[in-house]
């Protein structure tokens, strides 16, 4: 079991000097990144400071060039979306991949429907879609059985979050969950976000906004230009550091040191 | 619903108030057809003022139990096309080619068992694999090669014309004299067997529901109230009995010498294929699939569907099922030509299937929506040259309805994109 960066050996995904290329371009070169279960690390850096391609690394859609990967303790090589699914880590994408003409309970469902021999068992289908809802404490959908098309943009969102825990999952990412809410329903996932870490899930949170960041975060990790300027405790930085961090790699102590700094800058491309 | 100790809670339908009865499910069903899921509605008003028009203008004719029997044969062969096209719809896609694919079906049985000689069962096992070969080469060039369905199945709307013209001869006709062939198109159940056959459907339709109710209720899930269930079975108790009723009375004049009554022997088979279909659309993982593709096509991908295997299987029913009404259609003209499956067939079944509420957009419609919208095309092709021999009036009034059918389809979907979000 390798060291966490915060001296505990409990995280459930950890990530060790691990790098990937397209081409000429490198862009992710030795990153340290450690997930803790119960906890809501979020995932912030400027666009291109590779996020993105980390999330898609690590369940396999692009799987890292160098370094190790451990989930559980174990070493793993995840190479594909339904090895990451096996080993419990769901992925809850922007554009929120739901089919409008289809029903909560299919939606959530979708691709693992539970059979009794031949047919669909609908039943079972919707007692366990209704106790995850419930279990999340989800209280603005009016019937299961209603059309995703119906949905406000929250309530999809809840939808697909739902989904990502209905299959005993571990660790959820959420790439920019809140993006296109708006007040009342930002607040509404957020609180759900919480509540997937209350569970005992590890949840990873990739967002753009300081508000959702400081609002539910116990970690935040912080890429700049493909390096990992630092990964703290929410507790310990303000606003205006984790601002620094994402825009310069540093704040004070805090994040590269001005050498390395200005050399990943120095040849970004 | 059980005494549990949690109430089922705010995603309850029950809250939504399905089980307090009829006036709460009319309301709801309201709610729906404002908010554009009209579903089968426009085919039943369809249905209604046409034959109160044919009824008025051309009573003496159109309302006899001779042509409502003519009628029903009428419709089978399209209410079985469309049946193939729903599928093909539901993916959003269109099979322009189906009505010759239905016209190859007829040509291979009827060359294989008048000229060749085959046993009926085999040749009718030839056409349908003929069916799977055209579905699978389509599947392959829209869902692999990527090729627009519209494009793929205008080349095979040509190309089996053409096909057809070869094994047929130019202005050939082949006769069926086949008794099991003919007998679907030109024969009726004996009397008391279609009363047991209606009294099948509905025993089969209510005891179906009612288990389903039955086992949501033991579950603890919101349910249809007793008193919606009821009206339902009552619904299509009616139905069913006066259709049979209407089709066991006498269909000629008292002098006639042989009597001509009873169910089509076509009914059975389209209610099989109706509840078979049904229950592989509704109640099957494969059925589930095809809608979700149909709705969107990279949601069903990333929840690890296989998008192009559910469009083969999509484009392979449609083809064999239009090969099953390409046999229809031979049997009931008792011949194929090489114009066998062409003309408006086509266009009343896509027609069929749109008016009865599948959408042309994909992702909604339902297999009995090709029955209903059939029996509204029968109604138009039927009662139409009563009252006006003129083909060009038929053909403007054929393409009006087909729009209106593409209209009311659009516009339900803004009415829902409005409604929804």
């Amino acid at each position: 079991m390798p060291p966490n960066s915060n001296g505990t050996t409990d995280s459930l995904l950890s990530l060790r000097q691990v790098n990937k290329s397209f081409g000429a371009v490198q862009v992710l070169r030795g990153v340290d990144f450690d997930v803790f279960p119960g906890q809501v690390t979020s995932l912030v850096g400027d666009n291109g400071a590779g996020k993105s391609t980390l999330i898609k690394s690590v369940v396999g859609i692009h799987p890292f060039d160098g370094g190790q990967m451990f989930f559980e303790g174990k070493e793993v090589h995840v190479t594909g979306p339904k090895q990451a699914n096996d080993l419990g880590i769901e992925v809850v994408y922007q554009d929120l991949a739901l089919c409008d003409n289809l029903d909560v309970v299919h939606n959530m469902f979708l691709g693992r429907e539970v059979k009794s021999g031949l047919t669909l068992n609908e039943t079972d289908m919707e007692k366990r879609a209704g106790d995850t809802l419930r279990s999340l404490s989800v209280r603005t959908l009016r019937s299961l059985r209603q059309q995703v098309s119906s949905l406000s943009g929250g309530q999809r969102q809840t939808v697909a979050i739902a989904r990502a825990v209905l299959w005993n999952s571990k660790l959820v990412i959420l790439d920019e969950p809140t993006a296109a809410l708006g007040v009342a329903q930002t607040e509404q996932v957020l609180n759900l976000v919480r509540r997937l870490s209350e569970h005992g899930l590890a949840v990873v949170l990739i967002t753009h906004n300081m508000n959702d960041v400081f609002a539910v975060s116990d970690n935040i990790a912080c890429l700049y230009l493909g390096q990992m300027a630092a990964q703290v405790k929410a507790s310990e930085v303000n606003h205006g550091q984790v601002v620094e961090l994402i825009t310069a790699g540093r704040s004070g102590d805090l994040g590269l040191q001005p050498e390395v700094a200005m050399a990943s800058a120095g040849d970004a491309p | 619903m059980s005494t549990s100790t949690e109430p089922v809670s705010q995603f309850d339908i029950a809250e939504a108030g399905d089980r307090q009865g009829l006036s709460q499910a009319a309301s709801d069903y309201w709610t729906r057809v404002k908010g554009g899921d009209i579903g089968s509605l426009p085919a039943i008003i369809g249905v209604v003022v046409l034959v109160i028009i044919f009824g008025a203008l051309e009573g003496d004719t159109f309302l006899t139990t001779a042509n409502f029997a003519n009628l029903i044969n009428q419709g089978a062969a399209i209410t079985v096309l469309a049946m193939g096209l729903v599928f093909v719809l539901l993916l959003g896609e269109i099979d322009l080619s189906a009505g010759f694919t239905a016209g190859m079906g007829a040509a291979v049985t009827a060359v294989t068992v008048t000229e060749h000689g085959w046993p009926w069962p085999l040749s009718l096992l030839a056409a349908l694999l003929v069916g799977v070969v055209i579905g699978s080469l389509i599947a392959a060039l829209v869902a692999y090669l990527g090729i627009p369905s519209f494009i793929v199945t205008l080349a095979f709307f040509l190309g089996l014309q053409g096909i057809m013209l070869l094994i047929i001869g130019e202005g050939g006709t082949i006769p069926i004299r086949n008794d099991a062939i003919l007998t679907v198109m030109n024969k009726n159940m004996p009397v008391v067997l279609g009363w047991l056959f209606a009294l099948l459907i509905i025993a089969g339709f209510a005891g179906a529901t009612y288990f389903a109710i039955m086992k949501r209720r033991k579950a603890g899930l919101p349910t249809e109230a007793t008193s919606v269930w009821l009206a339902k079975v009552g619904g299509l108790a009616l139905v069913v009995l006066v259709f049979t009723y209407l089709l066991n009375e006498e269909r000629q004049r008292e002098t006639a010498l042989i009597k001509i009554q009873g169910v089509p022997w076509v009914i059975p088979l389209v209610v099989v294929l109706v509840v078979g279909l049904s229950f592989m659309l509704g109640r099957t993982g494969l059925g589930r699939h095809i809608y979700a593709v149909g709705g969107n096509k990279e949601a069903a991908r990333r929840a690890g569907i296989n998008v192009k295997g559910v469009m083969t299987t999509c484009f392979n029913l449609c083809s064999t099922l239009a090969v099953v009404a390409g046999i229809l259609i031979a049997s009931r003209d008792n011949s194929v030509s090489p114009t066998t499956g062409g003309a408006q067939t086509l266009l009343y079944a896509v027609g069929a299937a749109v008016i009865g509420g599948t959408s042309l957009f994909g992702g909604r419609g339902k297999i009995y929506d090709a029955v209903t919208g059939g029996l509204v095309v029968a109604v138009i092709a039927n009662g139409l040259p009563l009252v006006t021999q003129k083909s060009g009036v038929q053909f403007l009034v054929n393409g009006l309805v087909l729009l209106v059918a593409a209209s009311v389809d659009a516009i339900s979907r803004r009415r829902a994109a409005a409604t929804g979000r």
